[in-house]
């Protein structure tokens, strides 16, 4: 099985660097983005194989950076993180295309479950293509 | 100010009223509101009342008193045409015969005889020579030689010519007239014929005017003095004890009061060739007797209208009153429920906002927690390795705690996502129900159901559904003693609404209590409760598009209801 590629973005960056480092840990292959814009450039340098989405950001909102990237890719798997109180954004994103969401703070084990299954999509959508 | 300004603050000023929602008020707006519609409705009426009882007065006298100065005319007519038809029977025996004919007793009471038997009243006849002295008389009396030179009546009737007496008793004990007639012969000799006339004709035509028993019917003198019996004011020659009316040939009528004091209307007429007076005397009761029964009418009209109109405008004021309460209670109690939906709506989205802003710090937390347990476990040698272990698993143990509070505080439930689907109420509780039954039996609660079968199916969230309904169990249970008991019922509100009733007989709640049942954190269980159960109950039936309320009273147990949609709410397809 390849290296899973996963791209990180959330507007904390403690939490995102953390996080990276982790996963890192655990034989991923981590990137990360503070911003919407960010997290585009580096889909669109690299596609990853999961993204890891942080829907309450500054400048381009989750839910926008969500629907561009499953446009661009849409093999590329989207996990949405949310710390809001309305499980709204979260179906919302189901509709956009989003594979699944988690609220904050992570479990990490439930994150790495969902990794893991978006992982094994992407990557046979990718292999496959 | 216009007028009708003016008239409108008039109508302010009048019904000016506290404006506090108090009893005050509305004892005040019934009083004003009621003396207005009374004053305004009685005051035109009494004047009508007044006027018509003056207007009615006044024709009923007129009325009953014109027949009575009918009558007392008449009544004059006939005497005088009495006494007229006495004097003239009289003054033609004296034109007829000659004194000297008439000095002859023989002649005299051949006449007296003719007269009597035409002319009844006639007792006796006489003539009176040029010196006074009665030359020849025909009657039940010896009169006969009598002097009367110096009598009042013979000066009279020389100066008069014809002389009709007022009544007197003279020699015989009963009441009579004279009347005499005064003749020159040829030869310038004066001469007097003298008659006497019985005045029982006078009772007759008195009786021939048909009163009633409490009128009175008399003739008087001008000087007073009853010329025939009375029935009230005295016998004949009496002094009338009421004062003489003022002179008129008029028939005419006043008012008075007689000895009795009765209220008297006193009709007369004075006589024209006599001086007599023709009087008809009537209670004033008598003849009000039809007029206090119209005034009896009248009175009672209009006691009857003024309590019609009393009860119309009390039990209208009463009626409006009674509105116009209902309906400011009405808004305040809507009032109260918006500020309160508000309030708990805004103690809802701080709530939110605070675990929102937590959670993202505490997420770092749990990373950099993570991350140093995860570098600890990977590090070959790490010195107190069991002590950090502890520790950090203490820092995880915490933020998980965290993790749960600020989750349900966000409404999260164990499923995230709504799910609308046709459901059965009845069978939701029932599975709810099967969750406590083990903790019923153990402390023998009993629970009875009494559930709407013909009930629709409801577009709900069964998962959500039962978490409230569990919620509000385990409240119900915590409430009740051992033995207690808790009944669930359901029913259909109207065709929109589904009813759910849970209700303990527990140890109620004060109303301090009952109004913080919904805040966060608000708990009574001092121990085991998060004080969010309700809160988040709150929350999810507000999601469903339903409605919860509770009513409770300390010692005596609560009832919690909740009412939910037939159909899904709009919000409640996408969360909240």
């Amino acid at each position: 099985m390849q290296e899973l590629k996963v791209l990180l973005v959330d507007d904390e960056e403690e939490f995102v660097t953390t996080l990276a480092e982790r996963l890192s840990l655990r034989g991923m292959a981590t990137r990360i983005a503070t911003d919407g814009e960010q997290a585009l450039r580096a889909v669109e340098a690299d596609p990853p194989h999961v993204v890891v989405l942080d829907l309450m950001m500054p400048g381009i909102k989750g839910t926008e950076a969500l629907r561009r990237i499953k446009a661009g890719h849409p093999t590329v798997q989207v996990i949405l993180l949310t710390g809001h109180g309305s499980a709204r954004d979260g179906i919302e994103g189901m509709k956009l295309g989003a594979f699944d969401y988690l609220m904050k703070p992570l479990r990490l084990e439930d994150l790495l479950e969902k990794l893991h299954e978006a992982g094994r999509l992407a990557q046979a959508a990718q292999g496959n293509s | 100010m216009s007028r009708l300004e003016r008239f409108r603050s008039l109508f302010r000023t009048a019904l000016d009223v506290p404006e506090e929602i108090a009893p005050e008020r509305y004892q005040a707006l019934r009083r004003k509101i009621t003396l207005l519609l009374t004053t305004a409705a009685v005051v035109p009426l009494l004047i009508l009342s007044v006027i018509n009882y003056h207007q009615y007065r006044a024709t009923l006298t007129r009325e009953i008193v014109t027949p009575v100065r009918g009558l007392v005319n008449k009544t004059r007519h006939s005497f005088e045409l009495f006494l007229a038809e006495r004097a003239s029977t009289v003054s033609l025996i004296s034109q007829v015969y000659t004194p000297a004919e008439l000095a002859d007793e023989r002649n005299l009471n051949r006449i007296f005889r003719a007269v009597k038997g035409e002319f009844p009243g006639f007792i006796d006849l006489g003539l009176i020579d040029e010196n006074g002295v009665h030359a020849s008389y025909v009657g039940p009396y010896n009169l006969k030689g009598k002097d009367y030179s110096s009598a009042d009546w013979y000066q009279q009737t020389r100066v008069k010519g014809v002389y009709v007496s007022d009544v007197f008793m003279g020699f015989r004990r009963f009441p009579h007239i004279v009347i005499a007639v005064q003749r020159m012969t040829d030869d310038g000799h004066s001469w007097v014929l003298r008659a006497t006339i019985d005045t029982g004709q006078f009772d007759r035509l008195i009786a021939s005017m048909g009163l009633e028993p409490e009128s009175d019917a008399f003739l008087v003198n001008t000087a007073g003095v009853l010329q025939t019996a009375s029935r009230f004011y005295g016998a004949v020659l009496d002094q009338l004890p009421l004062p003489m009316p003022p002179m008129t040939y008029e028939t005419a009528t006043l008012e008075t009061t007689d000895p009795a004091g009765r209220d008297v209307f006193i009709t007369y007429t004075y006589f024209q060739h006599a001086d007599f007076v023709l009087m008809a005397v009537k209670p004033r009761a008598d003849i009000f007797k039809p007029w206090t029964t119209l005034r009896s009418d009248l009175i009672l009209l209009f006691v009857t209208s003024v309590a019609l109109i009393l009860s119309v405008a009390f039990g209208l004021t009463d009626l409006l009153v009674r509105r116009m309460r209902a309906s400011d209670e009405r808004r305040i109690a809507a009032f109260v429920q918006m500020e309160h939906t508000q309030k708990l709506s805004s103690i809802g989205r701080l709530a939110a906002g605070v675990a929102h802003e937590i959670n993202n710090p505490l997420a770092i937390i749990n990373e950099k927690a993570g991350l140093a347990s995860d570098l600890m476990e990977l590090a070959k040698d790490f010195p107190e390795r069991d002590r950090f272990r502890a520790l950090v698993d203490a820092i995880l143990r915490s933020v998980e705690r965290c993790r749960s509070i600020t989750h349900r505080l966000l409404g999260f439930s164990r499923r995230m996502d709504v799910n609308i689907e046709q459901l059965d109420v009845n069978d939701v509780l029932k599975e709810t129900m099967s969750f406590l039954e083990q903790e019923a039996l153990h402390r023998s609660i009993t629970t009875s159901v009494s559930l709407d079968q013909a009930m629709p199916r409801i577009a709900s969230d069964r998962g959500q559904l039962q978490q409230v309904f569990l919620n509000i169990l385990n409240n119900a249970f915590a409430a009740v003693p051992d033995g207690g008991s808790v009944t669930l019922a359901t029913w259909l509100r109207d065709p929109d609404t589904v009813g759910v009733s849970i209700k303990d007989n527990g140890k109620g709640m004060s109303d301090e209590v009952l109004r913080h049942i919904f805040e966060p954190f608000f708990t009574t269980k001092k121990t085991s409760g998060t004080g969010l159960g309700m809160f988040i109950t709150y929350g999810i039936i507000r999601r469903l598009g339903g409605d919860i309320a509770v009513q409770s009273k300390e010692g005596a147990g609560t009832t919690v209801t909740v009412f939910l949609p037939v159909k899904a709410a709009p919000t409640a397809t996408l969360g909240s």
